[in-house]
């Protein structure tokens, strides 16, 4: 990085990319919409959107997006993902598509559909560990997560379906993902950190 | 709709079945396919060709039209069937104004219920009153005004409506290009304009307000009806629809799988013709298709 801000792109193959660049603007970022392996060129950071993780799986793999994406998060790429953007960086997912890969940029495994179908979908303040006040969370047929490995921080949790408590937010590194959708409530404070992270 | 207090683990009440969290799911489909399907096994083969949501139901339009009679909710049990087949969301479809059929697709936690003209409807001055329910509705619409007029009634996605079961896409492309061409008429409206705009669409006038402010729907806006190839899909996208929901255009084709892989991807690459023409190769016939103005029924006729 020169004189400008950070290169920012936002996989923009399915899912609410729109709230994302918006409040990546917001913040005076001008994000670059990844399809292709050579959107991929020249990165600081990349966002990672809600949206249907099968279906991206499977759009990343024919875009030829996967592998030069893994390779440029194993060398330090700064990333969040939120809802099936979590489940994309994740090292592993539970109740997914037999076929479906994940990036593996943070070492958690992750439940997909951990709340259940659309009915149990909910909205809640959270609280999130380094954000000053509660974060308005939207959670859409949200994942948790299950297994954290070392070297991960857990940065807010909630009550599971069975009671137990689930991570939601985590970072690894240069690596934050969260079960909800800041950008669907014009939270702009996980980009924030994002680009705090890319510095 | 609220449930539970606040809990111990740093998150305060949690309200289930807002709008915000309604409209949520049909965000994260956009620039997705809805295929419809009959069976578990068609489920799978569209949750395998990258299908964001299933529709599920007995008859596809084509078959409806071709059959006749009385079309109504689906039966439970191929629903329950067909969510036990895939992990991707599964929505299905409830007559117009029937809402003792959304109350049992409510029981059953569909994730999208569809008040859909497709089936018969069954109340001819009335829509359900979909704040009434958890479950977000999608509803069809030919123009504007039907758009926001669903729109005050609850609905959480708009999809145009299309002539159904056709493999036709030019009253999806009719219907589409009204709704965005007001949307973007409004935006230049005065506001002494946009009382007429009201009248005219016979909507709330907040809502006319509200689009006047932003150009577009409150709600997504998704395409349906008629469509049948990958350059369909890039079509209606490129005209402004924000995903597509795939009919009969799929499993009446030659080789369901291989096109419904085919208008994913050319539903994800939209703005891209060489990955659209890439994928359009080959895919065998697709299905016949019918001239509109054959056609005994018109359903998109129906709605109010």
């Amino acid at each position: 990085m020169s004189g400008r801000g950070p290169l920012v792109g936002v996989l923009a193959l399915q899912g609410d990319v729109r709230e994302h660049t918006g409040l990546l603007a917001g913040l005076g970022i001008e994000a670059r919409a990844v399809r292709r392996p050579v959107d991929l060129d020249e990165l600081d950071a990349i966002v990672l959107p809600g949206g249907e993780s099968t279906t991206l799986s499977l759009l990343l793999q024919s875009a030829e997006v996967f592998e030069p994406l893994a390779a440029r998060l194993a060398k330090g790429l700064a990333a969040l993902g939120t809802c099936a953007g979590m489940i994309l960086l994740a090292r592993e997912v539970l109740d997914g598509r037999e076929d479906q890969r994940c990036l593996g940029a943070i070492d958690v495994s992750v439940r997909r559909n951990a709340f259940g179908r659309q009915v149990q979908s909910f909205e809640a303040d959270l609280a999130v560990r380094g954000i000053d006040k509660a974060m308005h969370a939207v959670f859409i047929r949200a994942p948790v997560v299950e297994r954290v490995g070392p070297g991960v921080e857990v940065l807010a949790s909630v009550e599971g379906p069975d009671g137990a408590s689930r991570p939601v937010v985590c970072r690894q590194g240069r690596v934050i993902v969260a079960s909800f959708h800041p950008e669907l409530a014009g939270d702009d404070r996980l980009h924030r950190l994002l680009l705090d992270l890319v510095g | 709709m609220t449930s539970g207090a606040a809990r111990q683990d740093g998150t305060g009440e949690r309200q289930q079945g807002t709008l915000r969290v309604k409209r949520g799911l049909a965000e994260m489909l956009r620039g997705g396919v809805i295929m419809d399907v009959v069976t578990p096994e068609q489920a799978k083969i569209a949750e395998d060709a990258g299908a964001v949501s299933v529709m599920a139901l007995e008859r596809v339009p084509a078959d409806i039209r071709r059959d006749g009679g009385v079309a109504r909710m689906s039966d439970p049990a191929l629903i329950a069937a067909i969510q036990e087949a895939v992990t991707i969301p599964v929505m299905a479809k409830v007559r117009i104004g029937h809402f003792a059929e959304a109350q049992i697709l409510q029981v059953l936690e569909v994730d999208y219920i569809d008040e859909s003209e497709v089936l018969t409807p069954a109340d001819e001055a009335h829509h359900i009153d979909k704040w009434a329910f958890s479950v977000p509705f999608v509803c069809g619409a030919t123009n504007l005004g039907e758009a926001l007029r669903r729109i005050s009634e609850g609905a959480a996605m708009i999809r145009s409506k299309g002539e159904a079961g056709t493999g036709n896409v030019v009253e999806a492309v009719r219907h589409l290009r009204s709704i965005i061409g007001d949307l973007r008429k409004i935006t230049t409206a005065d506001p002494a304009e946009r009382y007429a705009w009201a009248k005219q669409l016979q909507a709330p006038i907040e809502l006319v307000e509200e689009v006047a402010a932003t150009g577009k729907l409150p709600v997504p806006l998704f395409c349906a009806g008629g469509l049948a190839t990958p350059a369909d899909a890039a079509l209606v996208m490129q005209l402004g629809a924000e995903a597509v929901f795939v009919g009969s255009g799929i499993f009446k084709s030659e080789d369901p799988a291989r096109r419904a892989r085919a208008i994913v991807e050319a539903t994800a690459h939209f703005g891209d013709p060489e990955i659209v023409a890439k994928v359009s190769r080959g895919l065998g016939a697709p299905m016949a298709g019918a001239e509109i103005s054959t056609l005994e029924v018109k359903l998109a006729d129906r709605g109010w």
